[in-house]
């Protein structure tokens, strides 16, 4: 079963929710195996919380077509097809933009010469890594890259393919409600959205329950550093018919650990307790899909 | 010398666009023949990536010898745009495209 931990707003506890909850997942052996990914590749950071060993490196690279001018009979059918505007036609000449490229393959099909091949080029890597209780898998783009998609992707199907389907897969994902966390949410069973109880974690909320609507996905609320802000949030999730799984504490001694780099659902009983929520609802929801 | 503008509308007194690749007019006066020519760009709110280069070809065919805008182009933009021998000239964006005229006249536009 997969889960994207997602939010509308960063830094709501996106990361600390996933480190925490693989941790106590792993300990109550609720699935045959726990793996945690860290899908925020522009700016991944779950690693920070994890003591790890690396297992293996992959290399991730996406296509980008190249333009051959000696094939090319400037035509313009790459420039007219291209939905991201990546390609132009500039007089006689082929102008790519890789960074805009979407690796959708329309050009280089497209063109009558051939002249516009496909070719590989690095975006970033994947890395998978051993701890003591569960596997935890780092994916990051290069400097300079700026399409987290592909290689979210790529990475998602690596999963779908090495691991058992039992496995518990906790996605890390991005913040916002754009294509990034689009990717991660939609190839997930299951969406947790964490927020913040104030105004602009509200905000943000009803962004990314718009986007998980739209998407068709099953998702709930987890509410962290509960106690500050006000109750818009929890009368929002009423009204809206949203669960909310668990409200995790605000406590100063929760940011303490979190800034040495450490865990906190064993050292601080409050977070642990309302955790567990997190957990059992979880496996409440795999018990019901396995019933299915 | 054919000067292009990006703008919110179609006459001298419209404001000046300060965005490059989403602006919605380009407006183009040939201080030779005085003539000028207005470039609709609207369409460009529709385009969801590559507004910037989009527009910058679209300044690349009409080939005029300079651009004041506001912001300045961004980098893909800037690609496209080094591939003409334009001269962008930047910081006109709150003002009339009157005013940026006669600014650039008077020398008081920064090159970019």
């Amino acid at each position: 079963m997969k889960i994207a931990i997602a939010s509308g707003k960063g830094g709501t506890g996106k990361t600390t929710l996933s480190t925490n909850l693989a941790d106590l997942c792993a300990e109550r052996k609720d699935f045959p195996g726990i793996i945690l990914a860290d899908m925020d590749v522009e700016e991944p950071n779950s690693g920070l919380f994890i003591q790890r060993e690396v297992q293996k490196e992959i290399i991730r690279n996406k296509m980008i077509p190249q333009w051959d001018k000696d094939l090319c009979s400037n035509c313009g059918v790459c420039d007219s097809i291209c939905r991201f505007n990546s390609l132009l036609k500039l007089g006689k000449t082929i102008l790519v933009m890789p960074e805009l490229c979407h690796s959708c393959y329309a050009c280089s099909e497209l063109c009558p010469e051939n002249a516009l091949p496909m070719q590989m080029q690095k975006m970033g890597r994947q890395t998978i890594f051993n701890t003591d209780s569960f596997i935890f898998i780092e994916s990051r783009l290069d400097v300079g890259q700026e399409q987290a998609v592909p290689l979210i992707a790529q990475s998602i199907e690596y999963i779908d393919s090495k691991y058992p389907k039992d496995f518990l897969v906790l996605l890390d994902s991005p913040p916002g409600s754009s294509c990034p966390v689009i990717e991660a949410a939609k190839n997930s069973d299951f969406v947790i959205l964490v927020t913040e109880p104030t105004p602009f974690g509200l905000h943000d909320l009803k962004m990314a329950v718009n986007t998980m609507r739209e998407i068709k996905k099953d998702f709930a609320v987890v509410i962290n550093r509960f106690g500050i802000g006000n109750d818009a949030v929890i009368r929002y999730c009423s009204d809206e018919k949203i669960d909310i799984i668990a409200k995790l504490p605000d406590k100063r001694e929760i940011a303490e650990l979190y800034s040495k780099g450490k865990l906190v659902h064993r050292d601080v009983p409050e977070f642990g307790k309302e955790l567990k929520k997190v957990a059992k609802y979880l496996k409440r929801l795999s018990d019901r899909r396995n019933n299915q | 010398m054919r000067i292009a503008f990006t703008t919110k509308g179609k006459d001298w007194d419209s404001q000046m666009d300060p965005r490059f690749g989403r602006t919605d007019y380009i407006f183009l006066y040939d201080d030779e023949s005085e003539e000028t020519l207005i470039e609709d760009n609207t369409a460009i709110q529709n385009a969801a990536h590559g507004a910037g280069p989009q527009t910058a070809k679209k300044l690349f065919d009409l080939s005029p010898d300079i651009l004041i805008t506001g912001n300045g182009p961004g980098g893909n933009a800037a690609e496209v745009l080094k591939k003409s021998e334009l001269k962008i000239y930047i910081g006109a964006g709150n003002m009339t495209v009157k005013e940026a005229y006669s600014a650039f006249k008077e020398g008081r536009l920064d090159a970019n």
